[in-house]
């Protein structure tokens, strides 16, 4: 199933020879850019979520994290920092005339929290991917959304063999509130990823008004 | 022993981060945010010959239309940090027109809610 992005598979675009027309946003959808960000545990399927709907390959970027040692050896001339490198994933949808939507993918763990800012600020909402086998391993991402103040809906991606669990007991399991969008999905198939995020959107025009 | 065909020659690891940012800092927050759409100013004819490799390169990338900050990070491979520093140069420069994304005070915006659900229904019935 989908695996966290890997840099080193990902095709190599170094030049703008090596991209097409539809690589660039359509002339008339850069009025308005707006986000939507896939959150969930390792492994859920955000990246398979974001391939299935978005309009180009979907792409990864990284950033270095650094930050300081606890120790600073001076006398090595050792500079005390550590870094991590994270990836993220994203794709891109063209809305209409005026509005392109882009889907980022955030891994779930608290340690990226600096790239959460990033990608949280200015978020229409969030589609929280979870896999009823797992739904304590997102407890976490559930988190950080609210701790962001992000309005976002629940997909539970089925894979496989897996049991249909109530969605009831996935709610208490959650902790959610009432009125929180819980909704079945394929991230394989377009259409089933589409209607998540079309119910994520119907929510937060709900709240919106 | 690495075969040619796995050799990286633009690897951005090869060139130290403060290399290619020039000891600059990151630009404000708000500017070049993920999804601030980027494009190369029009006239670009007569192009100093200054820019170092990198500032070319994106230059390059984003002279055929709009690109947002990480697809250019994508597509360079470089780190994202390192992208919003050259592009701000760029843009400082006047070599590119960045297009930032809606206000935050504007996302409750009922109209571009509606908007994106429209289009969604439009695209995916």
């Amino acid at each position: 199933m989908a695996s966290e992005p890997s840099l080193d598979e990902r095709p190599r675009l170094d030049a703008r020879r090596n991209l097409g027309e539809g690589d660039y946003v359509s002339a008339g959808a850069t009025q308005t850019a707006v986000k939507i960000l896939v959150v969930g545990h390792f492994a859920v399927g955000k990246t398979t979520f974001i391939g299935s709907i978005s309009e180009i390959e979907p792409l990864s970027t990284e950033e270095t994290m650094t930050r300081a040692a606890e120790a600073i050896d001076d006398l090595k001339g050792v500079r005390g920092k550590t870094t991590t490198t994270v990836a993220m994933d994203f794709g891109r949808l063209t809305i209409s005339e005026r509005v392109v939507l882009y889907l980022f993918g955030t891994p779930g763990q608290m340690r990226f929290v600096q790239m959460w800012e990033d990608m949280a600020r200015g978020a229409l909402g969030a589609l929280v991917l979870v896999d009823p086998e797992r739904l304590a391993d997102s407890f976490a991402v559930i988190d950080l959304i609210e701790q962001y103040g992000l309005d976002y809906a629940i997909a539970v991606n089925h894979f496989d063999g897996n049991p249909e669990r109530a969605e009831a007991s996935l709610r208490e399991a959650l902790d959610l509130l009432d009125d929180t969008p819980v909704v079945t999905c394929d991230a394989r198939d377009e259409q089933s990823s589409a209607a998540a995020l079309t119910t994520l959107v119907s929510y937060l025009l709900a709240r919106a008004g | 022993m690495t075969r040619p065909e796995e050799w990286e020659p633009e690897s951005a690891a090869l060139v130290r981060p403060y290399v290619i940012t020039k000891g600059r800092g990151l630009p404000d927050d708000g500017d070049l945010s993920l999804i601030t759409l980027v494009t190369a100013a029009p006239d670009q004819g007569q192009r100093p010959t200054r820019l170092s490799p990198e500032e070319l390169r994106l230059l390059d990338l984003c002279s055929a239309g709009y690109l947002s900050v990480a697809e250019i990070a994508g597509h360079t491979r470089l780190p994202l940090g390192v992208v919003r520093i050259v592009l701000a140069a760029l843009k400082d420069g006047g070599y590119v027109l960045t297009r930032p994304p809606v206000a935050r005070a504007r996302l409750a915006d009922k109209e571009l809610l509606e908007e994106v659900l429209n289009g969604l229904r439009a695209k995916f019935g």
